[in-house]
């Protein structure tokens, strides 16, 4: 068993100073991902950095044009939050399906993004209703936010405070189970934002991406027919024993078509 | 007592075990904690096929906590794990019978074999210091493909070159290729079993102690039977005194077969209790269980069925490679021979059946019983074959059952069983009604409307369970008798104790039995508690696995309480003054016939162990039988099931929409606890046919290795279940008329909705598809059939 050092600090700018002084630790939001992954002796940070307390960081607000949600806010939260209910069902929606209830009442938006896990749900989200991850530092945009396996445009160190979701015009997530993790297989988020038709996917590839096909037939004709026929490359994404590269790109203008129906 | 009360037999009385597991206060093997408790961690494999060049535990020794490291050197002096059936090859040689090391000996077969045992004084400990053993392996190369392992050029064992344990046959191979040259139409089909691992919720786990005041040893484990658990131990591995070992199987949380060998683990804590001189704890992790736990099924199969111009079944010719992982497990040789070939007559009279099975080893962990144990193999393959066959010949898959069913009793079977009884008609007949046949063209209608494929697909299943009479096991290989025993301990106050070799896991043995022995004495269910898993308690036993403990563990018990009330009758006899002819029992009361003179059980109890007006020259006091009961024929539950899927055709996903299940179990003690076994079966057989599916990578690393990767049905996988016990057949030879209904469930699914998913697809072309019938291999099927 390897030492593990704990902080609960209690301002923000705390967290950060300790983040900073050392590269190894890692930041605990909701630890749904990185408590198994250091049990099963995957990761071996040399502390964690608990955000339970920082208050600031939990909590859904409402504005005109847009709704934000702390970093620390967990998925049941945002899946039973009247205003998100009202304004973007598709985000409580896709809240109330991840995981189980244990994940979701512990398990946070914050953590979720900063993971990047590839099966994922709310990447997908963020994705395609082109949001806003704030951090301690900045604002980042959605696109290119998500840059690989396990990988982000978060600096070392960086902690994300919030994100805010933009309303769309209308919003869906549909997503197809892995059969035994029940994580997204491919999981498909469709949005009419102000920007234009936004689609996104998560559980296909290394990360969550768009996908410029169905965003372009979509925005040529918004209704599910639209996507029939548009050909997905292979190309990137995953092989693993549920699924072939093959059958996801197969299932991203299925589910794509459904999400819209 | 009330004399007058309803018979207990027959009633869904709820479970007397439940109290203590729904309020937490079960006791399990992880909850005994003994004085000077001390824990192990085996360092395992983690390659599938390596050498050992060495092992360097110095580390490990002086790291904190430590007692003790133990490697294979160390255990040179004991034997290896034995295997309790010895299969002979059609040439007569007997089976390749590889040594079963405790702990590895100077190679590692399959991932997770056990290679070092750290002993430390908290299980934080001991597997931190396993962590620091550093063992030099040299990678060999491994076979891990059932139907390549024969012609891999790789051997697992040295002294199985060709990796071919036995190749076996049964059937009169002449006969059918005889019949096969008269036949109008040949049906032909290729199939893969899949390969499961059972995940019991309540992972193994033992606690081994030994007694420097007697040099005895007590084992808290989690066996199906601690009798033999014992008996192998003592006698074949670790040369002990059988007297002087105790093994307790206390609360155990599910077995479905994987809890019935003896494993590696708790042996080697027994050896090493004495050295350490302190009890040793161990808990398998869940992934320890993934890797370790001896798997289930994985057969690879051909199959031709002849038929005649009407459908007439005239011979079955089958070839079998069944894969037996690295070691043979306690019954790894007769599952896919005894318990497999000899039920591929199903409930049809086909007159000539051959087959040959092949049984190899692989780099991957041990294969043997899992729940069915080679009747849903069985099944399957004939299920299938049977209704591809319709479907080539254009006839109504229903119909062409009926047509070849066996309607004669006692049949015998031309693979060398004898069904005593048995009425298939009527449990096809009934679950068509159950499942609504003729409402389905409707239902196909509307799932269209929707968009997707519904399918229905039939099982008509036979299992031979009550295993077993001993002298035919015997002659089959069985190197152990196949009997139960039970003991009935009436106390002087008329309540009883019963004990059984019989095991319960989940099978609610202290209410059905409790129900058997309260309904015989008259006594109410609350007066009767049974006891099991336990060597210092119980007499002997020989464990529950093939739904046999109902039919052979509760038959020693009603052959106890014939003697019981044979000696009251005797007692009563003397206290009433009458002849021992004439005193007649009945619902509690011993009654001289014809009169009104009487004496309640209670009072005759009393009497045997207050002897104050006693026939003491005559006989003994007291009020304490046991018995021996070893069946004369398997039992044969059948029944046919009915399951109805929608396939999404767009994403390759399969729902099953309804089941329905007619079950022929002869008489029931407990319909709720026979239909929670159903439900169980059922669940379970929805795993193999459309989730489980065991996956190693070609070097031997287990992909699904976790609940991550290997799908566990999960209770929105099912529908809600109609399962009716039909009127049954009671069982013609033993005194409950009973079959066993453990399970009936897991051995009849897979196929009915294997078929079921096949009818959806049949307007698209697929005509085959392998279990687990995956989202990603429904639309593989899909694909293939449309290019």
């Amino acid at each position: 068993m390897s030492a593990l050092a704990y902080h609960r600090p209690s301002s923000l700018a705390e967290a950060a100073k300790l983040a900073e002084g050392d590269p190894d630790a890692k930041i605990l939001a909701g630890g749904q991902s990185i408590l198994p992954s250091v049990k099963l002796g995957l990761l071996a940070p040399t502390a964690f950095i608990d955000l339970g307390s920082l208050g600031e960081l939990r909590g859904i607000r409402a504005e005109r044009k847009s709704i934000t949600v702390g970093a620390m806010t967990p998925h049941a939260a945002v899946a039973e939050s009247r205003e998100i209910l009202e304004r973007l069902p598709a985000l409580a929606r896709l809240a109330a399906g991840i995981g189980d209830p244990q994940v979701r009442n512990r398990g946070t938006i914050g953590g979720s993004l900063a993971n990047s896990d590839p099966a994922a749900d709310y990447p997908a989200a963020v994705l395609a209703l082109s949001a806003t991850i704030r951090t301690n530092r900045r604002a980042l945009p959605a696109d290119g936010f998500f840059k690989g396996l396990f990988e982000t445009a978060l600096a070392p160190g960086e902690i994300v405070t919030a994100v805010e979701f933009p309303i769309p015009k209308s919003a869906a997530y549909v997503k197809f189970p892995q059969p035994a993790s029940r994580f997204a297989l491919v999981g498909v988020f469709v949005a009419q934002t102000s920007e234009g038709v936004r689609v996104a996917v998560t559980g296909a590839g290394p990360c969550a991406f768009r996908v410029k096909a169905l965003e372009e037939a979509l925005t040529r004709k918004f209704a599910p027919q639209a996507c029939d026929g548009v050909a997905i490359s292979r190309d990137n994404l995953n092989t693993d024993i549920h699924a072939s590269a093959e059958y996801r790109a197969h299932l991203i203008p299925v589910l794509a078509r459904r999400a819209i129906a | 007592m009330n004399a007058a009360r309803e018979p207990l037999i027959g009633r869904s009385v709820e479970r007397k075990e439940d109290y203590r597991f729904l309020t937490g206060v079960g006791q399990y093997t992880d909850d005994i904690v003994l004085p000077g408790q001390s824990y192990g961690c085996f360092l395992r494999s983690p390659h599938a096929h390596a050498r050992i060049r060495s092992i360097d535990t110095a580390a490990a020794r002086s790291a904190p906590g430590v007692l003790a490291v133990f490697t294979g050197e160390d255990l040179a002096g004991v034997g290896g794990l034995p295997c309790g059936w010895l299969i002979k090859s059609i040439d007569g040689s007997p089976m390749k019978e590889p040594k079963h090391p405790v702990l590895a000996e100077g190679k590692v077969r399959h991932v997770g074999e056990q290679v070092a045992l750290v002993v430390a004084e908290s299980a934080a400990q001991a597997k931190a210091a396993a962590g620091l053993i550093d063992v030099d392996y040299d990678i060999l190369p491994s076979v891990v493909d059932t139907a390549a392992a024969a012609g891999s050029g790789t051997a697992v064992h040295d002294d199985a070159p060709d990796n071919v344990c036995y190749t076996w046959s049964i059937g009169d191979e002449s006969a059918v290729n005889a019949a096969f040259a008269q036949a109008a139409h040949v049906t032909k089909l290729s199939l893969v079993n899949n390969r499961l691992i059972p995940n019991a919720i309540e992972p193994r786990a033992a606690n081994a102690l030994h007694s420097p005041a007697d040099d005895s040893y007590t084992l808290y484990v989690t066996s199906q039977n601690p009798h033999v658990e014992r008996l192998l131990m003592t006698a074949f591995v670790l040369g002990l005194p059988e007297h002087k070992v105790r093994v307790i199987a206390p609360d155990v949380g599910g077995g479905f077969g994987s809890k019935i060998f003896l494993y590696a683990e708790e042996t080697a804590l027994v050896w090493a209790s004495k050295r350490v001189g302190r009890p040793i704890k161990w808990t398998a992790e869940r992934s320890e269980s993934f890797l370790t736990d001896a798997h289930g099924r994985d057969h690879v199969s051909t199959a031709e069925l002849a038929l005649d111009a009407e459908g007439h079944f005239l011979a079955l010719r089958v070839h079998t490679t069944a894969n037996l992982g690295a070691y043979l497990s306690t019954f790894a040789s007769c599952i896919p021979t005894i318990l497999y070939a000899t039920l591929l007559a199903g409930q049809y009279a086909t007159p000539h059946i051959h087959c040959t099975v092949r049984a190899v080893f692989t780099n991957t962990a041990p294969v043997d019983a899992y729940r069915g144990a080679g009747r849903p193999e069985a099944t399957y393959l004939l299920e299938r074959i049977v209704e591809r066959a319709a479907r080539e010949l254009g006839m109504d898959p229903v119909e062409l059952r009926r047509r070849n069913f066996i309607r004669k009793f006692p049949h015998a079977t031309p693979v060398g069983l004898t069904y005593d009884t048995g009425d298939y008609e009527a449990t096809l007949s009934r679950v068509l009604a159950l499942a609504d046949v003729a409402g389905y063209p409707a239902r196909k209608r509307s799932s269209a409307a929707k968009g997707l494929l519904r399918g229905i697909g039939y099982s008509c299943y036979i299992e031979a369970c009550g295993i077993a009479p001993s002298n035919i096991a015997g002659a089959l290989g069985a190197r152990a008798g196949l009997f139960e025993a039970g003991e009935v301990r009436v106390h002087p106050t008329g309540k009883v104790t019963v004990f059984t070799g019989s095991h319960s896991h989940g099978q609610g043995h202290e209410t059905t039995f409790a129900q058997v022995v309260a309904d015989r004495l008259g006594l109410s269910v609350e007066d009767v508690d049974i006891q099991h898993g336990d060597t210092g308690k119980v007499l002997f036993g020989m464990g529950t696995y093939g739904s046999r403990s109902l039919a052979v563990g509760g038959t020693a018990i009603v052959k106890a309480l014939d003697k019981v009330i044979a000696k009251g009758k005797k007692i009563a006899a003397h206290l009433l003054e009458a002849s021992d002819a004439d005193v007649e029992f009945e619902r509690g009361e011993f009654r001289v016939a014809g009169t009104d003179r009487k004496k309640t059980f209670a009072e005759v109890a009393l009497a045997a162990y207050v002897p104050h007006n006693y026939p003491l020259d005559k006989l003994e006091p007291g009020l304490n039988e046991n018995a021996f009961y070893d069946p004369t024929n398997f039992t044969y539950p059948a029944g046919s099931y009915v399951c109805e899927v929608e396939v999404d055709p767009e994403t390759g996903r399969v729902r099953v929409d309804r089941f329905s299940a007619s079950d022929d179990f002869g008489n029931v003690i407990n319909p709720m606890i026979v239909e929670g076994q159903v439900h169980g079966g059922i669940a379970q057989g929805v795993g193999q046919a459309l989730l489980e599916g065991c996956r190693y990578n070609e070097d031997g690393q287990l992909l699904t290795g976790s609940f991550t990767d290997y799908t566990m049905p999960r209770a929105d996988d099912l529908p809600r279940l109609s399962v009716e016990l039909a009127p049954g057949t009671p069982c013609t030879h033993n005194p409950l008329g009973v079959k066993g209904c453990g399970e009936a469930g897991a051995i009849g699914s897979p196929p009915a909705i294997i078929n079921a998913v096949l009818d959806a697809l049949a307007p698209l072309g697929v005509t085959d598809i392998d279990m687990p019938a995956t989202p990603l291999r429904v639309w593989e099927a899909i694909r293939r059939s449309r290019s």
